[in-house]
């Protein structure tokens, strides 16, 4: 037996050794995708296998950043009213040659069209093929569109119903990768649409190859990529969901890169000689919202107090053993506009009894709810909890920790049947008001994705006009006055922003982490 | 034999009939939808959930969806997953020869190693060896899957190197898919090596799966062997001057086979169970990790789907060891088509 698994290594051993010159990057990856067709889904591990390997988009977002970049579209214009965006298309583009299509054109603007009112128009052939476009949605595409036009084959201009500063950071997202058209027709007349989403065709740096559920997904590199072919000649995802094991086949040479280390491995793999353990702060906060709805919650001293009654170094230490930073607004310090200048409220439970005594609140008996589920922004939302309920009867309140089922623990929630809640966010395209006006902003205190139910006017009013500019530098004059409202009103108290740690073998060069938790294997990714 | 055939496979509709109610009300009783889960932080509206359940048809009554489903599932349509939009039969068979292949390789180890630490107890009864043996299978049956599995991937992949530490084939192989059975697939196909990467990546997860059936039939090899070597019959044929080995083997065995041939049956539905884990931890593409996933994302279909086709084959599983009994000792073939 030990002979013949000798024997084996060795032969294992052997074409490990000839696959080294044709480049094979191995990625331990935490899933299996829901589908190849980015629109359609919603997790990030979708992405990863989809958006981020086999399609483009118009402009996109530089790796390790949150700055949009030019994509298919090599430059753009905005009118002076914020309602007209043109875009100057990439040419010499080439879509994937597969088994099941051989593109007999270049990349153009009948391709941005056919993407976009697929998702948009419910009389497009496609619309109905493959399912809900969940991020359109999400992001409100459907209603911030006027128009989509082809100026010409490489000009297409989009006219928005009102101005909304972030929309090209929207079309930077992963939902707004562009199909081809060419091969939508040839699918429709063979009577296969639905293989436009399972059989892949995109522009971007690999071609996938084949997929085994829960397995691996292959991915060869696209040799005619617009933005050079990639140093690495195959890609290959093998699909590990527990954490733990991940890290031992990162440790046994088995893949090059996995995601989402289990915390307690953190202090080996940094010790590890072979293991480069790269962080970065995620693009996410976790807070406790108050229900400003209901009394003492309304009143602002009384917020005030119990922010200052709670330690969040302890909670960063216990809940996140180290792997965050106290937030003190509502936007990651790695964004833009974040304002370091507004002063959190210190941990100082007999200021914030006298605070309590002053508004004339004695022996107050709250909850708090915390999420039956693990997020990057709250590792864990129960332990927080019972930190923050012990804080709290330091200053006399009593609360009771109340939880539900994930699903039901957001719909009540955003129905408002909490005092005090712990959620989270994780940012979609980098733009600071895709936190503050989906989470703060009155609109979403009426539909119930503002916890806070908070509804301030002079906070929702710049959030509008920041908004209307397109200029950044006005914007984040607009949001940094916002944020010191933001404190000053405590309608949440901000807890932390977690690290996002990716172990990544020695062997692997210019692996960036990505703010918006892709895992890009292209732009400058090699193998020693 | 083809009455009891029969008998057997009229008992069985009625509880298939159960078992459509139990999937489909399982799923149900968990609270939380799809919709809701899927929307996360980022929410829905309510006129668009009410909406999108329209779709998926959860609007109506739960008589009218569950009489809709049954009338499916008798033409052979389990519906279409929610989440991936591939019908759940395809998404099944798929990923069941993963299953298969692991829970056979699993009872295989199982059964090598425990009918003879069960024999072998049995004749050294009250021994240290019968003792150790007992004491160790107490122990494998006590393990913990999970742990086990990486106590054994710590041990052997990484610290010994000897076996790979999850997946079903190294990524070097491009092996077609024919049959979803990797060790027949790699014998298939011409890349060189790959067989032996197939069985090599099965070593581990066997081992693991196996234990606690291991120790389950070690156990009950022992107390059937101890109550069989107590008879008449093995005290005669020792009396006749048989060989030990004759009067364990031929004579003793063979009826204490009818007890051990229970457990594996019973075993079945304990391996796929443990295969949730096990999968899990192996990163094996099977069908128990594509069952725990469609829970949490309360893939209605593919859950009551996946369940209805476990509970058929632990069935038939259960149908095979009943026609099993007939075939090691006649005498119970006899006595049903008496009754």
């Amino acid at each position: 037996m030990k002979k013949t698994l000798l024997i084996a290594s060795l032969g294992l051993g052997l074409a490990l050794s000839g696959v080294a010159q044709a480049k094979t990057l191995v990625f331990c990856s935490e899933g299996s995708p829901e589908g190849f067709n980015p629109a359609l889904y919603s997790a990030g591990t979708t992405f990863d296998a989809s958006s981020q390997t086999i399609y483009n988009r118009l402009v996109q977002f530089e790796t390790g950043t949150t700055k949009v970049i030019p994509g298919l579209a090599e430059s753009w214009s905005a009118s002076a009213d914020g309602l007209e965006y043109t875009f100057n298309l990439r040419k010499g583009v080439k879509f994937h040659t597969t088994e099941d299509f051989t593109p007999t054109r270049d990349f153009n603007a009948d391709d941005i069209l056919f993407t976009y009112n697929r998702m948009w128009k419910e009389d497009h052939p496609y619309h109905d093929v493959g399912g809900e476009y969940l991020y359109f949605g999400w992001m409100d595409m459907g209603s911030l569109l006027k128009s989509i036009d082809k100026i010409d084959d490489y000009t297409v201009k989009f006219t928005l119903t009102k101005p909304e500063s972030p929309f090209v950071s929207n079309l930077a997202m992963d939902f707004a990768s562009v199909l081809s058209a060419e091969y939508g027709d040839n699918l429709a007349a063979a009577g296969r649409k639905a293989d436009i989403d399972h059989k892949p065709v995109g522009t971007g740096p690999f071609v996938l190859k084949s997929y085994k559920k829960d397995s691996m997904i292959r991915y060869i590199a696209h040799d005619d990529y617009w933005d050079g072919r990639s140093n690495i000649d195959k890609l290959v995802f093998a699909i590990t969901t527990d954490n733990s094991v991940r890290y031992q086949k990162l440790k046994a040479g088995e893949c090059h890169v996995m995601p989402y280390p289990n915390p307690a491995d953190l202090a080996a793999m940094e010790s590890d000689p072979d293991i480069n353990l790269m962080r970065q702060e995620g693009l996410n906060v976790g807070y406790l919202a108050f229900n400003t709805e209901k009394p003492p919650f309304d009143q602002k001293i009384v917020r005030q107090a119990l922010s200052m009654a709670i330690d969040k170094q302890a909670i960063l230490d216990v809940v996140f053993e180290g792997a965050g930073s106290i937030a003190k607004n509502p936007i990651p310090p790695t964004m833009w506009s974040y304002n370091d200048d507004v002063v959190d409220y210190p941990y100082d439970p007999a200021k914030a009894k006298a605070m309590l005594d002053l508004a004339g609140v004695s022996g107050l008996k709250t909850n708090i709810w915390a999420m039956p589920v693990q997020r990057p922004y709250n590792p864990n939302a129960r332990r927080m909890a019972e930190l923050i309920q012990a804080d709290w009867a330091k200053v006399g309140v009593e609360a009771e920790i109340v939880t539900f089922e994930w699903g039901e623990y957001l719909k009540r929630s955003r129905d408002g049947e909490h005092d005090t809640m712990l959620l989270g966010w994780t940012g979609d395209n980098g733009d600071p008001d895709n936190f503050m006006f989906v989470l703060l902003g009155c609109e979403a205190a009426a539909s119930g994705g503002n916890r806070a139910r908070w509804c301030n006017k002079p906070f929702d009013y710049l959030l509008r006009q920041a908004k209307q500019k397109t200029d950044q530098a006005e914007r984040t004059e607009l949001y940094e006055m916002a944020q010191v409202i933001f404190k000053e009103e405590a309608p949440w108290v901000t807890i932390a922003h977690s690290i996002v740690f990716k172990p990544v073998r020695k062997e692997v060069i210019g692996f960036k982490v990505h703010p918006l938790g892709s895992h890009i294997f292209y732009d400058g990714v090699d193998l020693k | 034999m083809l009455h009891f055939l029969i008998n057997r496979l009229m008992l069985l509709v009625p509880v298939f009939f159960g078992v459509t109610l139990v999937a489909f009300g399982f799923i149900r009783v968990l609270p939380g939808d799809p919709v809701e889960v899927l929307a996360g932080e980022r929410g829905v509206s309510p006129e668009k959930h009410a909406e999108i359940l329209a779709q998926l048809g959860f609007d109506k009554p739960l008589w009218q969806q569950y009489f809709s489903y049954l009338g499916d599932i008798l033409q052979g349509d389990l519906g279409v997953s929610i989440i991936t939009n591939r019908p759940v039969i395809e998404e099944f068979f798929e990923l069941f020869p993963a299953t298969v292949e692991l829970a056979t390789c699993a009872i295989i180890f199982a059964l090598i190693i425990g009918i003879p630490a069960g024999i072998i107890a049995a004749t050294k009864r009250g021994t240290w060896v019968d003792q150790g043996i007992m004491g160790l299978s107490l122990t494998g049956y006590s393990m913990p899957i999970f742990w086990w599995g990486l106590l054994l991937i710590i041990l052997f992949s990484n610290t010994l190197g000897w076996t790979p530490v999850s997946g079903r084939l190294s990524f070097i192989f491009e092996v077609d898919h024919v049959t979803g059975f990797m060790l027949i697939d790699t014998l298939l196909s011409d890349e060189q090596g790959s067989f032996w990467s197939a069985l090599h990546h099965l070593i581990l997860p066997s081992v693991v799966l196996g234990t606690i059936p291991l120790a389950v039939i070690a156990r009950q090899t022992r107390s059937a062997m101890l109550e069989v070597l107590s008879e008449d019959y093995v005290r005669t044929a020792r009396a006749k001057g048989l060989s030990p080995f004759r009067v364990i083997a031929i004579h003793a065995l063979r009826n204490a086979l009818i007890t051990v041939v229970t457990v594996i049956g019973l075993q079945v539905a304990l391996l796929l169970a443990g295969a949730i884990l096990t999968e899990t931890i192996f990163g094996w593409p099977g069908i128990g990790k594509w069952i725990i996933f469609s829970v949490f994302s309360r893939d209605y279909y593919a859950v009551q789907g996946g369940l209805l086709l476990i509970a058929v084959c632990v069935m038939i599983v259960n149908l095979i060891v009943d026609l099993l009994y007939g075939f090691i000792n006649p005498r119970i073939l006899q006595q049903r088509n008496k009754t």
